[in-house]
């Protein structure tokens, strides 16, 4: 569905991304796990048409969006529920909710609305909040108005940029549960960017790790949870300390 | 009695000279939230809807129409302002645009000293000149225009921006224009869209008080600071504060001009604003801020 080939991105002189390839299917979860400034937001806001890329190609369903502008993207169904929620904090739930369709909003108002009621019934809690300024939810209410925002797009492809940051561990869990139950009851394919890399491993299909730039580990996320080297890296246990358990 | 009637009477000027500095800020604050741009020829679609207007007049049109065409012709001008001088810059810095700006506002003053020359122009009051008594205060019938029809305004500004699903997009444009962008809410578009309508603001706040004050080709210039000082009390983000702001200016100066000498009026203005960039830099009715992340 998205190809990503020989991507390289620079924010000035800086060499952000260096040749990145890899490949999402249909209707899976594809995690991208690294630690702080590897890159991860860059290779988001490159798909996305935020930044532009020096050379490579994005492919998405056999068309190639490289360097398209980012209202066009949308259009073609990726979004991205970026970093720090960025919900509208002035506006309400409703609001902020109904903006995320902006793209159809004028041609297609009423599948809009039926959608709206869709995204209510996969939040339910949203449902007693909606007139509440965004502002003033908490961190993970946030989070949800975040992806509900991004489920109004009616998006193929929702790109998650860190939607655990500053969560408690709980409520990451029930996040993590939402993309889950996302990729079910929408089919969304989704790329989910993550520092919390046992989380992200745990749901998804596929994934892959960056580090400076470059992909330096690729496969079943299954297989990556049991990967040596990423235990030791990653996920904080080293092979001494699990031998001794 | 003297004294309230004085008292009263000054406070209906610092209305009538708010209502005018709250259209033109409100184009400050819409323009510089969604693009970041501070436009400083603000004040100067103020002097062409006066001064179109006025010519409108001279021709034999009514004036309700001369004053609906010139805010359309004001309104273009600012759309075209927007696509010809800022938007080919629109990826230059935030100082290169500001001179834009500057350079625009010289442009549009020359033209209208070629058109319109550089004596003052008068425009005749919506309603005759029958001054109306009011607790023995006199209170000129265009001040109740002016405070009206900017009250309208903003109350229709109020009904767009909170009631429609394309102001909340521009909203959503000024409260988070990288998330807004996200949404596929183009910033361009929306720059263009607001600095036409922050045109059309201008000029209907010129067209207002031109037959108060006078209209000529440098009128722009103390308008637009003025409406400036008051867009930066309010902290340049929010609009409701840049509108009390506004009024706080007008009547600040009007009992200035009544009380002390009118000559103090612009030094007492730019005082204020002096001590609010010291004291309260995000604006004198700025919240303790904290958001949550």
């Amino acid at each position: 569905m998205l190809v990503v080939d020989n991507l390289h991105t620079y924010h000035g002189y800086l060499h952000v991304l260096k040749g990145i390839h890899f490949e999402i299917k249909q209707g899976e979860i594809f995690a991208m796990v690294g630690s702080n400034g590897a890159g991860k937001s860059t290779l988001l806001g490159t798909i996305a048409g935020i930044y532009k890329p020096r050379s490579g190609t994005i492919v998405f369903e056999n068309e190639e969006i490289s360097y398209g502008k980012v209202e066009k993207i949308v259009e073609k169904g990726i979004c991205l529920v970026p970093e720090r929620r960025q919900i509208f904090d002035d506006l309400s739930v409703k609001d902020n909710l109904l903006l995320g369709s902006y793209h159809r909003y004028k041609n297609d108002k009423k599948s809009v609305m039926e959608d709206f009621e869709q995204v209510l019934d996969f939040f339910p809690k949203l449902k007693t909040m909606l007139d509440r300024p965004g502002g003033l939810l908490s961190g993970g209410e946030q989070q949800m108005v975040a992806i509900g925002r991004g489920l109004m797009a009616k998006p193929k492809l929702m790109m998650l940029d860190e939607p655990s940051l500053g969560l408690a561990p709980l409520i990451v869990k029930d996040i993590m549960n939402i993309l889950k139950q996302m990729k079910k009851t929408f089919g969304t394919t989704i790329l989910l960017i993550e520092q919390n890399v046992k989380a992200a491993l745990q749901i998804a299909d596929h994934a892959c790790v960056l580090d400076r730039g470059e992909i330096v580990i690729q496969g079943k996320a299954s297989d990556l949870l049991e990967d040596e080297k990423i235990k030791d890296t990653y996920l904080g246990i080293s092979k001494k300390e699990r031998l001794k358990l | 009695m003297e004294l309230t009637s004085q008292f009263i009477q000054l406070i209906f000027s610092g209305l009538t000279i708010g209502s005018i500095y709250a259209l033109i800020a409100i184009g400050f604050v819409i323009i510089y939230n969604i693009t970041g741009l501070l436009n400083l020829a603000q004040g100067d679609f103020a002097m062409l809807g006066a001064l179109t207007c006025i010519s409108f007049v001279n021709m034999g049109f009514p004036l309700i129409i001369a004053i609906a065409v010139s805010v359309v012709i004001v309104t273009i001008i600012g759309g075209l302002f927007e696509r010809l001088a800022i938007y080919p810059a629109r990826n230059s810095s935030t100082a290169t645009l500001l001179i834009i700006t500057i350079g625009a506002a010289f442009v549009f003053r020359g033209i209208s000293i070629l058109i319109w020359g550089t004596q003052p122009l008068a425009l005749r009051p919506f309603s005759g000149n029958q001054n109306i008594n009011f607790l023995d205060a006199t209170i000129q019938p265009q001040s109740l225009w002016a405070i009206g029809i900017s009250l309208l305004s903003l109350a229709v500004l109020y009904y767009f921006f909170n009631k429609t699903y394309l102001g909340k997009a521009v909203t959503a444009c000024v409260v988070n224009r990288f998330a807004a962008r996200l949404m596929g809410i183009s910033p361009q578009k929306m720059s263009f869209w607001a600095v036409s309508i922050s045109a059309g603001l201008g000029a209907l706040a010129g067209i207002v008080i031109a037959p108060i004050s006078g209209a000529s080709y440098d009128m722009g210039i103390m308008i637009g600071l003025k409406a400036f000082i008051a867009a930066v009390i309010g902290g340049l983000s929010n609009a409701p504060a840049a509108i009390a702001g506004a009024f706080l200016i007008g009547i600040l100066e009007s009992f200035t001009e009544g009380y002390l000498s009118s000559g103090y009026k612009d030094a007492i203005s730019f005082t204020l604003l002096l001590i609010v960039l010291f004291f309260m830099p995000n604006g004198l009715f700025s919240k303790v801020s904290g958001k949550r992340v």
